[in-house]
């Protein structure tokens, strides 16, 4: 075993999205050295793909906004089962954040006086998006990229090495978080173009993986989101936080095929689109002026946090007033001029010409639910971003659980990956400057080649492109939009043949740039997730933000008390129920009373708040 | 409406490789990734293609087209003629590493070249103003998505490989006239150095990087262009010369 590959790091970022990029940053301006491992090209994340913006209650745009206004619509949003703690970190330090982006390059777009302007969007009381056209999540990435660059280029003037202290790893899998008596010791992977093996060492792993839609048939996820990090997690002895949650985004193309599952920006409804199919459509009259004066009128229904969107369409689908491909029309042509549509929706009109032959300015779009986001994630200490019971281990962004609670705000994304980005990158740092060094056994580097090799090593195995196609036939049918507990059920048991049946997949052709090998260990990551989710979506016998059981149609407090911890005991997930943490008084004393008897229990409402 | 669509792909590593023929079926409405991806899953499991958004957004999936540099999600098969064969093929300016994938690390060493922003240190967060009349300047290149099909069209280095040492390309003129044209940034001389360190001499406007685009930057006439004439200007314009003496500044407006 002399022949791998071999680097040793203070700090590893699985994952260069947003939340990476920002905990990279972190932990290099704290003097430790940094490797970035990303499966795609640098600067290619699915981050790229988020359009509306990020929310920061900097009120810009209407001065009555602040940190409390913004954690108060978080947890309205998702249901209350937020852990407290985050949305009360996530809503006080993005102002900060995106400050922090435009002190290194980035460009928003202004207000009149000129300031960073910000948009209305689904959910927030006050226009509080920092935004650039419909590109947000694109400049972001590039802020981050470009900042990583001068770092380097400092690093290069005082080292003569511009990669001494921080190293991208681009088109690189990780198969695997290799620990040591008990705390990380580092990671096992492979590069995507060669196939050959390498080792990192290092006391410190931050993932920053993303998301989970490639288990599902139709979403808006590029083929990175196979829940890498959540299942690498699992199998280090982490635990995720309620994975029954998961956003279907309400306006995704279904037609024509070439665009389907990809998003339709909510600030299209921010701007004034409107769902014609949408029970909602006769209140335009008000609507309308609520875009004028927001103080004097109702929200327009568009703007509804997006799971009631994505019901109120499943229901209209259902009831056999659907499009012809079981979507609806969602329409800016009749609203703006042709000249508006192009100039506040640039890339969204661009992409749908270009894409699909749709010219948004003269016709209506047809969406339908997609699956978008996932809630639950990695269990982490708020603070610090550290996962639950592994020494070592951080997440942040997607992968992490708990910030959104049932359900997300738009814009509450992007905002979250540099908060938690950079608490990651500060958590990470602060462990690996006084973490013990163990070094990676051999046994332990054995064994994690071995299952690299092993697809090769069979022959007329299973196909792994077939067994995806199956898992998210699977997925989508019986553990998507609204579930049943006799479908999760069916769904558990066969997600556990399929599992079975992957165990033998073998692979064509050599290790060279083999896309059918790559999926081979996705498969296995996504096999991991939508186990976790099925099995605690049928333990939830409610219905609250991204879970909705049929079987269960109302929002039930007792549930609301509880979050489903996910472990993995080497051969199957199991499922527990856990308290979740009790909001404390200052934070509860932000509500009217009356809205928090929609949530809490009777018991909790007597005692007011937890100290 | 399913048919069968000819196509010819291109197979093969950095020292051997060729064109292969496959029929494969192509749906309405989609574009040269998912037949490619349907070639991938039924026939071909091994075949290297590099992709992500699948929605023009990441400039991932470029590759030529009937010898045309495009990203093949964004090119629909309801382009090309019933009868035409598509044919595929990896970017021309970079080293092939397997199929339709390439080397492009030369761009991010390029990235790694031009001088960081640098930002007023006497300018705290939160304290910038701008008007957007301003920073859209800049943000027509920051639009930019890394597809580096302009690179690769680009002759001065498409079909000479020794130019590259001496060549940024356009995706980092773009970079620097961004800079250049950001209202914050302190660093002077960009357009110089984008003259004496990045090769924007070498080029000839010829404007095909300008055509590829899939964001349609005016690459040329709103960046290489202006950055051409003001370095022009102050070389050859004794006032601008005394000016940049004067007032400590380049002499541009």
């Amino acid at each position: 075993m002399t022949s791998i590959e071999r680097h040793e790091y203070d700090v590893i970022v699985i994952g260069a999205g947003g939340a990476g990029l920002r905990a990279a940053v972190e932990a290099r301006e704290a003097n430790l050295r940094v490797a970035i491992i990303c499966k795609s090209l640098f600067g290619k994340a699915h981050t790229v793909m988020a359009e509306g913006g990020a929310a920061a209650s900097m009120g810009n745009v209407n001065e009555k906004d602040n940190w409390q206004v913004h954690f108060r619509d978080t947890m309205r949003g998702g249901k209350f089962l937020n852990h407290y703690r985050m949305a009360e970190l996530h809503a006080k330090e993005s102002p900060d954040r995106i400050w922090e982006l435009e002190t290194w390059g980035a460009l928003f777009d202004r207000t009149k006086e000129g300031k960073i302007s910000q948009r209305n969007f689904g959910g927030h009381e006050y226009p509080r998006l920092a935004h650039v056209g419909d590109r947000t999540g694109l400049e972001l990435i590039r802020t981050m990229q470009q900042k990583i660059v001068a770092l380097q280029q400092e690093d290069g003037k005082k080292f003569g090495s511009m990669e001494a202290n921080i190293k991208v790893f681009a088109e690189l899998t990780v198969t695997e978080i290799l620990k040591e008596q008990g705390q990380i010791a580092g990671v096992y992977g492979y590069w995507r173009e060669s196939g050959a093996e390498v080792l990192f060492e290092a006391p410190t792993v931050i993932i920053a993986t993303g998301g989970v839609g490639k288990t599902f048939k139709i979403t808006s996820n590029s083929w990175e989101g196979t829940g890498d990090g959540h299942a690498l997690a699992l199998k280090a002895g982490a635990n995720l936080v309620d994975m029954e949650f998961l956003q279907f985004h309400p306006t995704g193309m279904v037609w024509p095929p070439s665009v389907r599952g990809i998003l339709v920006t909510e600030s299209v409804r921010g701007e004034g689109g409107v769902l014609t199919n949408d029970k909602y459509a006769d209140n335009e009259a008000e609507a309308d002026r609520w875009y004028l004066d927001q103080d004097n009128n109702r929200r327009p229904p568009e703007l509804l946090p997006r799971d009631e969107v994505a019901r109120a369409i499943n229901s209209e689908v259902k009831a056999g007033r659907g499009t012809e491909h079981g979507g609806v029309f969602l329409d800016v042509s009749k609203r703006l001029s042709a000249e508006v549509i192009k100039k506040r929706l640039p890339s969204m009109w661009h992409q749908f010409f270009e894409l699909a032959g749709v010219d948004i300015t003269k016709e209506a779009m047809e969406v339908g639910p997609t699956c978008h986001y996932v809630m639950g994630g990695v269990e982490v200490e708020p603070d610090t971003a550290a996962a639950v019971g592994v020494p070592g281990l951080f997440a942040a962004g997607e992968v992490a659980g708990g910030m959104h609670g049932s359900n997300r705000l738009g814009g509450n994304s992007l905002s979250d990956l540099l908060v938690f980005g950079r608490r990651a990158g500060i958590g990470a740092s602060e462990y690996a400057k006084k973490a013990n060094r163990i070094p990676v056994r051999e046994s332990s580097i054995k064994a994690a080649s071995e299952r690299i090799e092993a697809p090769f090593s069979r022959v007329g195995g299973e196909n792994s492109y077939s067994l995806h196609a199956e898992l998210q036939e699977i997925t989508h049918n019986l553990v998507g939009i609204v579930r049943t507990g006799a479908e999760l059920k069916e769904a558990i048991e066969r997600i556990a043949e399929i599992r079975k049946r992957s165990a033998n997949v073998s692979v064509s052709g050599g290790r060279h740039f083999n896309p059918g090998f790559h999926l081979a260990f996705d498969l296995d990551n996504m096999l991991l997730v939508a186990e976790s989710t099925a099995k605690s979506a049928i333990l939830r016998e409610e219905s609250r933000g991204g879970h909705t059981r049929d079987d269960f149609p109302g929002m039930n407090s007792k549930w609301r008390q509880i979050n489903h911890i996910s472990s993995f005991d080497g051969s199957k997930v199991n499922v527990r129920a856990q308290a979740l943490p009790a909001i404390p008084k200052e934070l509860y004393d932000l509500f009217d009373v009356h809205e928090l008897e929609k949530y809490l229990t009777a018991d909790e409402i007597a005692k007011g708040g937890s100290k | 409406m399913a048919r069968n669509l000819n196509m010819r792909i291109w197979r093969g590593n950095a020292t051997d490789g060729g064109l292969e023929n496959v029929v494969v079926e192509a749906n309405e409405g989609e574009v040269v990734l998912d037949v490619i991806h349907r070639v991938q899953a039924t026939q071909m499991g091994d075949l290297a293609v590099r992709w992500n958004c699948k929605a023009g957004k990441c400039g991932s999936c470029s590759m030529e087209i009937n010898g045309r540099p495009r990203l093949a999600c964004m090119t629909q098969i309801s382009s090309f003629a019933e009868e035409e064969t598509i044919t595929v093929t990896p970017l021309r300016a970079f080293p092939v590493i397997k199929d339709l994938v390439t080397d492009v690390s030369f761009n991010y060493r390029k990235a790694m070249e031009v001088p960081a922003y640098a930002h007023p240190t006497n300018l705290a967060p939160g304290e910038a103003r701008m008007e957007q009349v301003d920073v859209e300047r800049s943000q027509e290149f920051r639009k930019c998505i890394e597809c580096f099909l302009c690179q690769d069209t680009c002759h001065v280095i498409r079909d000479h490989e020794e130019n590259k040492k001496s060549f940024a390309g356009p995706r980092f003129f773009i970079r620097i006239a961004e800079l250049d044209m950001h209202p914050l940034d302190t660093l002077r001389n960009r357009k110089q150095t984008a003259q004496t360190e990045h090769g924007l001499g070498m080029c000839n406007i010829t404007k095909c990087c300008s055509e590829v685009c899939p964001e349609h930057i005016r690459i040329t006439d709103n960046a290489i262009i202006p950055m051409k004439e003001r370095v022009v200007d102050v070389k050859y314009d004794p006032l601008a010369w005394l000016g940049s003496k004067i007032f400590k500044r380049e002499g541009i407006v």
